[in-house]
């Protein structure tokens, strides 16, 4: 018995200790190494090992049901991570990958060994730390409910404030930037004072949750009232973005809102009707290029037409576009739908990219001199005027996704999606249902794409590749495939994170590849699972109330 | 074998609009390239040595195709599932193999011992591959079995990109030019060297695949399940391990594959994956996923059509550039295969009735 508990907690430990490897030797942690989060010493990367040698620690002790077990478990497993890590800093100070492996340097071993390389007392270090994270982990989970959970998400969010300091810092009033960030990252002070109250606040919202239901029944009156008032300040917030942010911040936000279109349209496609559509770059290609096509002198029949004729050609042209790729994949099975998808839209791409085309729709140099919108006498110019544009169409598809997902149309995608043939036979028409999901789903990519072609004011074929498909399906992954907030949380974790720190942007791939597994190994329904099963139940709440208050009002419902 | 009652109950075989529409695209794009066809044999721009060589080069394509696209037949054979990162185990044996290139032609081994140097070569080149679809299938694809389709198809393209920018971030984004091998350099009759290298590879290899199915025990435990895997679970097959042998066979393939890839191509990066895979999976198709023979035909020829069709189709029309659509050709063939007939050429060889 004993054997096999120390056995797997080695293993867990190697394999985290693999995973270290991956991700020192892939570039992901020398990448970081200079992204100081709080004070001088602890940067992203050590931040990362320390997270590895956590999860791993966790995963050792949760199997069992007290700390007395835990934490000595927890620790020899993140003893045997540490180990790992220090095994591969000795090798990179003794043999000289470099020539392989592009990123085997001997930064990196110092990295792993936090900051002393491969000595003796580099070894007395990582394996120091190792125990106090396998120490600190069963610690925590020894903890009361929901008191782990506050303190992990507070520090959770101490190290996103620590990451996007340069983004915070000249927003925050001065006094306050300068108290919290020091000349990289995070004061040792502000750090302190950012945990306690994200702590505090996480508390405050973690114990009105563990209230449970009567809470929530009781609240239930007001929070009718309450809801406009947290919407209307929420899209105050939102319409006064282009105010406060400057331009790079407003930029990042155009991008953002582009992949919430985009992601709200593939939410009908593969959220709603359940149809993996690996082509959805199409519909933003066509609609980007129609729009080119349509307004730029360059190409074409070299006349020119107005931002808001063009636009909504561009959309009817992408419902076109949506229902010839709907067309022929109507019967096809979920996978070779996936495959046939990804054909179309590489069909598209490597079309507007050919010699043959060229003349029509500008070849590999694409097309510039794109059009800007006008509104009376004001040209909408800056990435901070077209926000606005780009926030009331988000918002236009996010009210065309609710209305939807409430409709008998909704209800026929629910249907298919669970179950293709039961739908049918309960008389829902295949053809309509999946046709209007393909051409709605497209139309909010193709308003995505011809935005976005007005706001860069140029398309090239290199825009439309394949990454941007599998960057809407990663973010409604994450997200939650079918919940409206998952994507705005999957954009704005997927999009505006790595658009933020340029050290993400060359592993964003790799980190969408990673977010695809895990999410669907550990938590298939996303971050932000759909809401439908939990409005069933306050469904069935409020119709028990109106049976019974009483009943409710002691906790029973 | 395939359920049709939930067809008729919409109608059966009453013709929809929808399916009128599709068969009349499908009409317009066959008379193009019959059109086009014609007009470019009249014009009479290319030799007969030069469709020679064009279906020549077509065919050593397609036999690499074959090869990748029977590690995607087998696993469908047994899972009903695509691969998707199937094109990057390909990829994982090329890339790595490289190294061992590089320094057995920097040590001079392989000038002394070409054909040693060669065969070393695909030995690791395989091992790499296999190990990376072993690893696959276990990290992506085990725990989710039994789970609804769309979950192991997401993680499959998880695991594409994820080993795509794994090796990326390994040994960099640069292209990787293979050593010259030099007994395969110059001509022999049409064929180049290399090509007769990738016959003879690809040929040596397909007749292992056969006796290793057809002969060993692991191979009948592999047809088993792919004939019925609960029964096959009944019988005392380890169902697991027949699943992974079968990773296992077509990652070694794979990576034999990437080094043929290597010696035709010369060049290797970490995105070469992509594209032979996307073609090798519509070769599977063609020649109706689950059946081998099918799988080798269709990559034959999805390579020649692939060689052959830019300068047959649309050399007619005057269409500039058309080396540049040969990737929409193979685009096409995909997916005019996949709505007109998913079951292939051949016609699929599913034990089941998992069929949707």
């Amino acid at each position: 018995m004993i054997v096999h508990t120390v056995r797997r907690a080695v293993f867990i430990g190697l394999v985290t200790g693999i995973a270290a490897w991956h991700l020192s030797l892939v570039g992901l942690i020398p990448a970081f190494a200079q992204r100081r989060l709080v004070g001088d010493t602890v940067t992203f990367s050590y931040a990362l090992l320390v997270t590895l040698l956590v999860l791993a620690a966790y995963a050792t002790g949760r199997r069992y049901p007290g700390a007395t077990q835990r934490i000595p478990w927890g620790m020899l497993s993140a003893l045997s991570a540490g180990l790992m890590f220090f095994l591969l800093a000795l090798v990179l100070t003794h043999l000289n990958l470099r020539q392989i492996l592009l990123n085997a340097t001997p930064e990196l071993a110092r990295v792993l060994t936090f900051g002393s390389g491969a000595t003796i007392v580099g070894l007395v270090r990582v394996l120091l730390i190792s125990l106090l994270s396998g120490l600190f982990t069963g610690a925590l989970s020894a903890l009361p409910y929901p008191w782990g959970r506050v303190i992990v998400s507070a520090a959770l969010m101490t190290l996103l404030l620590g990451l996007l300091r340069d983004v915070l810092g000249p927003l925050l009033p001065r006094g306050v930037t300068s108290f919290l960030y020091g000349p990289a990252g995070l004061s040792l002070a502000g750090a302190l004072v950012v945990f306690l109250l994200a702590a505090a606040l996480f508390a405050l919202r973690w114990s009105r949750r563990a209230n449970g239901v009567t809470a929530r029944a009781a609240a239930a009156v007001p929070s009718t009232f309450r809801q406009p008032v947290t919407r209307a300040v929420l899209l105050l917030i939102l319409a006064s973005v282009p105010f406060w942010a400057g331009l790079f911040l407003s930029n990042v936000a155009d991008f953002v809102g582009f992949y919430i279109l985009m992601g709200l349209g593939l939410n009908l496609v593969l959220g709603f009707a359940g149809l993996l559509d690996l082509g959805y770059v199409a519909f933003f290609a066509v609609g980007a290029y129609t729009m080119a096509v349509l307004t730029s002198p360059e190409v074409g029949q070299r006349f020119t037409l107005d931002f808001w004729v063009a636009l909504p050609i561009a959309v009817v042209a992408t419902v076109f576009a949506g229902l010839l790729v709907g067309l022929p994949v109507l019967r096809m099975r979920g996978d070779y739908l996936a495959i046939a998808t990804l054909g179309f839209g590489e069909i598209v791409r490597l079309l507007v990219l050919s010699d043959w085309l060229k003349p029509y729709l500008g070849g590999a140099q694409g097309v510039t001199r794109i059009a800007r919108p006008n509104i009376a006498s004001w040209r909408i110019d800056s990435p901070q005027e077209f926000y606005f544009l780009i926030l009331v169409s988000c918002l236009f598809a996010w009210f065309l996704s609710i209305r939807l997902r409430d409709s008998r149309l909704g209800r026929a995608w629910f249907a298919i999606r669970e179950d293709e043939h039961v739908a049918q036979a309960m008389g829902i028409n295949r053809v309509t249902a999946k046709l209007s999901a393909f051409a709605i789903g497209a139309s909010f990519g193709g308003l995505s794409g011809a935005l976005f072609a007005s706001l860069v004011g140029s398309v090239v074929p290199a825009s439309f590749s394949l990454l941007v498909s599998i960057n809407v399906v990663a973010l409604l992954v994450l997200g939650g495939m079918g919940s409206l907030p998952g994507v705005l949380v999957g954009a704005l974790a997927l999009v505006g994170i790595p658009e933020l720190l340029r050290e993400f942007q060359e592993y964003r791939l790799l980190l969408y590849g990673m977010v695809l597994i895990a999410m669907m190994l550990f938590r298939p329904a996303g971050l932000f699972p759909e809401r439908i099963h939990r409005r069933e139940l306050e469904e069935a709440v409020e119709e028990a109330r109106e049976i019974a208050p009483a009943e409710i009002a002691t906790g029973r419902g | 074998m395939t359920i049709a009652a939930p067809q008729r109950l919409t109608g059966g075989r009453r013709i929809d609009i929808s399916q009128l529409i599709v068969w009349g695209i499908g009409g317009l794009l066959l008379t193009i390239v019959f059109l086009g066809s014609i007009l470019t044999l009249r014009a009479g721009h290319y030799s007969a040595a030069q469709w020679r060589d064009f279906i020549v080069f077509g065919i050593a394509q397609g036999a690499i195709y074959a090869l990748i696209a029977l590690g995607y037949t087998m696993v469908y054979g047994v899972l009903r599932m695509i691969n998707f990162a199937h094109g990057e185990v390909f990829m994982s044996g090329a890339m790595t193999t490289f190294f061992l290139a590089d320094y057995l032609n920097r040590s001079g081994f392989l000038k002394s011992h070409p054909w040693v140097s060669l065969i070393a070569m695909l030995l690791f080149s395989g091992l790499v591959s296999m190990t990376v679809a072993v690893l696959v299938e276990r990290i992506a694809y085990r725990p989710l079995r039994g789970a609804p389709r769309l979950v192991p198809l997401i993680t499959a393209v998880g695991a594409s990109f994820f080993l795509q920018y794994t090796f990326r971030g390994l040994f960099g984004s640069g292209v990787r030019a293979y050593p010259a091998i030099p007994v395969l350099q110059g001509k022999l009759w049409v064929f180049q060297k290399t090509q007769i290298a990738v016959f003879v590879g690809v040929l040596i290899t397909l007749v292992l695949l056969v006796l290793f199915l057809q002969r060993t025990r692991a191979g009948l435990a592999i047809r088993a399940v792919a004939e019925d895997r609960e029964a096959a679970a009944l019988m005392g097959v380890d169902v697991d391990r027949a699943i992974v042998t079968t990773f296992a066979v077509g990652g070694f393939m794979a990576g034999i594959a990437g080094v043929l890839y290597a010696l035709v191509f010369i060049q290797v990066q970490f995105f070469m994956g992509f594209l032979p895979g996307i073609k090798a999976f519509t070769a599977a198709v063609l020649g109706g996923i689950g059946n081998l023979p099918g799988a080798a035909v269709g990559g034959l020829v999805l390579g020649v059509i692939e060689s052959i069709g830019p300068s047959l189709f649309f050399d007619g029309y005057g269409i500039r550039a058309a080396h540049q659509l040969k990737d929409v050709i193979a685009f096409t063939i995909l997916v005019l295969i996949l709505i007109f007939r998913p079951t292939g050429l051949l016609g699929e060889r599913l034990g089941g009735e998992e069929r949707l």
